[in-house]
């Protein structure tokens, strides 16, 4: 087993670790956190069952980016559905043997990775040449497109120009989750891309891809417009009470 | 004070282009600091402290801990930019820092350097900077640029509401000392005396007693607006503008005549005699709180059974989203009606009802429509269902007047622009944001004055009736084309026993 497969095999663990505590740790923070008052953005639904209902078009459908601004929406949407799909395929790396559907998705998630890099590219374009979103963009924000674009372009690579080992690649995955290691394919491609993988993995819970958990947690998107009909109040807002005389 | 000052009015652009940005366009001072005693009167330091910056990340860190909007939010933005040409400021004045997210930033970037691991180790990479006073001051100019109106927030795809990030920004200010005189000063009339006037108990029941006179000399009929009359079934909370200010007290004079004809006893509250909730602006939890007790003290020593507000957009926001939360419950009211009341939603059902005998034809001089108040649109509901404080006004407003249009689709509603005035900047001291800031909303204004000759503007927010009188004039338009939505409905209100004058 050479030097090559014990870093990477120590990376992925470690970067596994940092993304599930730092996201777990986060998701608990915003869980943890009261919002004290009712902020839904009106009109706002009057149930719960409405409220998922919304929830459901951001998440899915990204409706109230398609509200405000076609061009984003589409590049956003077609990079974010594409990555679903890029995902999905991949969990044949991880499963043995693997699932119906994601056999079903291999050609889907295949092609789907031309339309990711399509997406990031439309979001970079526009990050560069729209004054108004350069002019919000910090370094981090083009960086986090270009490494997306590189993990992307490499795993296209992969499947298009330069095949890697992957049966051994997949031997190697499962062998982590094992914990019985198997060597890991060297060519550079894939350590390219899983370098990159690795990268993200860490990024994610110091970055703005907390989106992605923060969304569900927005007050202003998953709260139930009944303030007149039910009394809401944080546990801080009634200590203050106790002060009250009547 | 100086004199009259010029300012530069925007000019309307023949196709809704986004501007091309200036930088530094509206760099300046902020609005007036407010002085010791106006911050003393709320419980803040009397002035900047001396060690501010460890005092403001440390107010910033117990928000943070306080307010789950402001950790998600400060976090979750990708920026998108879809945010960046919502902004009425930003479309008025040009400045970058009015784009929501460029706002959101001067936080977020000390949030970051402060309370994330990337912006303490790689500040440059990811935008984050020390607080400096550089940075202060921006912070005051720019947040006291933001009318709190949340148009970005519907656009955002996280729902990010930057109102949320300027509240907090403005807590943090003056929590170290470095208030707003307007706000502030006002919170403390309100402490003191009840309004944001500062009109005491002797003054308010004289220029009640006027406003009957004037009601009985034009209508023949005792119509009464009662103080301090306990027992009553009905306490109003009205903006204290509702009082004195024009076109304002029109729109009193109407909820009078529909409370008479509808034959409730009512009252008004000398203790609470302020619909208005600037500890909202501020984003002071604890002195929007103070302002909210005030009126279920009243509500309590009236012995009253409903309490109804009047018209008042963020006013409204506090009473139907926060009222319940700040002072409640309210389980000595009558459970039979909505807790509080919008006066719209009264006066429509008494329409409904038959209870109101209306003349349309008293309307037929004017051709309206009708300017949806930020807060309320976006911020409160009414009649019980999603889209009621859209409807109801709207359907007031159609039943005492025959010619009605509304503006484009994309400046109404919860797509409404804000009246450039709103959340505490209807002040002097910031009338050329002002200013700029009502661009859009004149703008489409100017669409239905010429398609459809309308020229009259009906809203339901003390501020944005203020903030017209004074802009309408530097578009170009009357001053008087702003009116109450009560005001249409008091002139086409015929009470019983009154003569009909034919040629007004």
């Amino acid at each position: 087993m050479g030097i090559t497969t014990v870093i990477f095999a120590l990376l992925f663990y470690i970067a596994t670790i940092i993304l599930f505590a730092g996201l777990g740790y986060k998701i608990y923070q915003y869980a943890t956190t009261p919002a004290p008052l009712k902020i839904p953005t009106m009109p706002a639904p009057r149930t719960k069952g409405g409220v998922v209902v919304r929830m459901l078009g951001e998440v899915v459908l990204f409706k109230s980016l398609f509200r405000s601004n076609k061009w984003i929406w589409l590049f956003g949407y077609v990079f974010h559905v594409a990555l679903l799909l890029v995902t999905i395929r991949h969990l044949r790396y991880f499963v043995e043997p693997t699932w119906w559907w994601i056999d079903l998705a291999q050609p889907f998630g295949k092609y789907a990775g031309f339309a990711m890099l399509l997406g990031l590219a439309g979001l970079l374009v526009r990050r560069i040449a729209v004054e108004r979103i350069r002019y919000i963009s910090a370094p981090s924000d083009y960086l986090m497109l270009v490494l997306l674009l590189m993990i992307g372009a490499t795993g296209l690579m992969m499947s298009f120009v330069t095949h890697t080992d992957i049966v051994q690649f997949k031997a190697f995955m499962l062998g982590l989750m094992y914990f019985d290691w198997q060597p890991i394919p060297t060519d550079f491609v894939l350590l390219a891309h899983l370098s990159g993988v690795i990268l993200l993995m860490v990024i994610f819970p110091f970055s703005k891809l907390l989106h992605a958990p923060g969304v569900f947690f927005s007050p202003t998107r998953n709260q139930v417009d009944n303030s007149r009909e039910q009394r809401h109040i944080a546990p801080w807002a009634a200590e203050l009470e106790a002060s009250r005389s009547r | 004070m100086a004199g009259k000052k010029e300012y530069t009015v925007p000019e309307f652009r023949p196709y809704p282009v986004i501007p091309i940005l200036q930088e530094d366009a509206m760099v300046g001072d902020g609005p007036f600091i407010a002085k010791p005693n106006h911050q003393e009167d709320l419980g803040f330091p009397g002035e900047l402290v001396e060690n501010w910056e460890e005092k403001a990340i440390e107010k910033m860190g117990d928000m943070l801990k306080k307010y789950r909007s402001l950790q998600v939010y400060l976090d979750s933005c990708v920026k998108c930019g879809a945010c960046t040409d919502k902004c009425h400021y930003m479309i008025g004045s040009k400045d970058p820092k009015n784009m929501p997210v460029a706002r959101q930033d001067l936080l977020r970037s000390v949030y970051r350097r402060y309370f994330t691991f990337a912006g303490k180790y790689f500040p440059k990479l990811v935008g984050a900077r020390d607080l400096t006073r550089d940075v202060l001051d921006e912070w005051y100019n720019y947040y006291h640029q933001c009318s709190q109106c949340r148009r970005c927030s519907v656009f955002c795809p996280y729902g990010i509401d930057t109102a949320e990030i300027s509240m907090a920004a403005r807590e943090i200010m003056a929590a170290v000392g470095h208030g707003q005189k307007y706000c502030n000063e006002i919170i403390g009339k309100v402490f003191k005396i009840g309004n944001n006037l500062g009109l005491p108990e002797p003054a308010l029941r004289d220029t009640l007693e006027g406003l009957e006179e004037d009601l009985e000399d034009d209508t023949g009929v005792a119509v009464k607006i009662p103080l301090d009359v306990e027992g009553a079934d009905i306490l109003l909370v009205t903006p204290s503008a509702d009082f004195f200010a024009e076109p304002h007290i029109d729109g009193l004079m109407g909820y009078a005549k529909v409370f008479h004809e509808a034959g409730v006893s009512w009252t008004v509250s000398s203790y609470a005699s302020e619909a208005a909730n600037f500890g909202m602006f501020i984003g002071s939890y604890e002195n929007m709180r103070q302002v909210s007790l005030r009126i279920r003290e009243a509500a309590i020593d009236l012995k009253v059974k409903r309490i109804v507000f009047g018209e008042c957009g963020h006013a409204w926001r506090v009473a139907y989203s926060f009222l319940n939360t700040l002072a409640g419950p309210f389980d000595f009211l009558d459970q039979n009606y909505p807790i509080p009341q919008h006066i719209c939603e009264f006066t429509l059902d008494m329409i409904k009802k038959g209870e109101l005998n209306l003349d349309k034809s008293q309307n037929d001089d004017k051709t309206v429509t009708f300017h949806d108040s930020c807060n309320v649109a976006r911020a409160t509901g009414m009649g019980g269902y999603p889209g009621g404080q859209f409807d109801i006004p709207r359907e007031v407003i159609k039943a005492v007047c025959n010619n009605y249009y509304d503006m484009p689709p994309e400046t109404i509603k919860d797509q409404t622009y804000c009246c450039g005035g709103g959340g505490g900047l209807l002040t002097d001291d910031l009338m050329d944001i002002r200013i700029k800031g009502a661009l859009p909303r004149m703008e489409a204004l100017k669409q239905v004055v010429d398609d459809y000759q309308v020229d009259h503007l009906a809203a339901i927010c003390a501020i944005c009736k203020s903030q017209f009188t004074k802009v309408l004039p530097y578009y170009k338009f009357d001053m008087h084309m702003i009116v109450s939505v009560h005001q249409l409905v008091s002139n086409a209100i015929v009470l019983e026993g009154q003569e009909v004058d034919d040629d007004e």
